[in-house]
């Protein structure tokens, strides 16, 4: 799942469930039943859970961009300075 | 939110948290539920009213009760027990509770009732302070939420006077 995945996942995940859990409390209160609230409540959590858990392939619409490593060679990594003072135990053989 | 794992810990974790909110929800929405219970009860008969041999007094009725619960079911409410004490004042304790008759009302198809009844626990006095004492019959009930706390209350429904001599 890549970023823009991950967050579509994370907002849809929190929109869902508190919509089912305002859902679910409003008819149960209307209805006057406790066990269709928990029903309703058990059954959107289900869904969420299908919607927002597996990676879909619709979470990964925008693949990272990685750098063509030409890109990379134009910028050498910088290396690391010998120190003159201590030459390290390594290279007094 | 990389792993299905991170995904499912947080989907549950919020899901019950919502469940609880819920929850509290329902049980705020009882504070606004002001039942209105009708119960009368009427002493027929004192079978027995004698002194043990321990040297308490002990007394049997018969009772006509009839009480209407219905009121206080809401979509919240598991169950109802209602109990029947009789209670009076003595010279060491300005309060004794004695439990005659109980009842749990599962539903609110049953929370009509209507019954004449013998105490179902004995009525024993600590001591012989009953001869010719003013008795309250107390109807107290507590509603039992599928959540939140229990809501206690309860209701006078007969006054009566007990025999200055034993039986």
């Amino acid at each position: 799942m890549d970023w823009q995945g991950q967050k579509l996942s994370e907002q849809l995940m929190q929109i869902l469930l508190v919509l089912f859990a305002t859902v679910a409390f409003v008819t149960g209160y209307l209805m006057g039943s406790f066990q269709i609230m928990l029903f309703i409540y058990a059954a959107g959590v289900i869904l969420t859970t299908l919607i927002t858990v597996p990676n879909w392939p619709f979470f990964n619409r925008h693949p990272l961009q990685w750098l063509d490593p030409i890109e990379a060679e134009h910028y050498p990594k910088p290396q690391p300075v010998a120190s003159k003072k201590k030459p390290t135990k390594q290279y007094q053989k | 939110m990389h792993s299905v794992l991170y995904r499912l810990n947080t989907l549950i974790t919020l899901a019950g948290f919502l469940l609880a909110v819920m929850c509290s929800l329902a049980s705020f929405t009882d504070t606004f539920h002001v039942p209105s219970v009708t119960a009368h009860a009427e002493v027929l008969k004192v079978n027995r009213f004698r002194k043990q041999l321990t040297g308490n007094d002990e007394v049997s009725l018969t009772l006509n009760v009839s009480m209407n619960l219905r009121s206080t079911f809401t979509w919240n409410t598991k169950q109802v027990f209602v109990f029947v004490a009789a209670e009076y004042e003595t010279a060491k304790n300005s309060l004794n509770q004695v439990s005659l008759w109980d009842h749990i009302i599962q539903d609110k198809g049953h929370a009509k009732l209507e019954a004449q009844i013998t105490n179902k626990y004995p009525f024993i006095d600590q001591g012989s302070h009953l001869r010719g004492k003013k008795i309250q019959l107390v109807l107290h009930w507590y509603i039992m939420p599928k959540t939140g706390k229990t809501i206690e209350d309860k209701m006078v429904i007969s006054d009566f006077r007990l025999p200055q001599v034993y039986t």
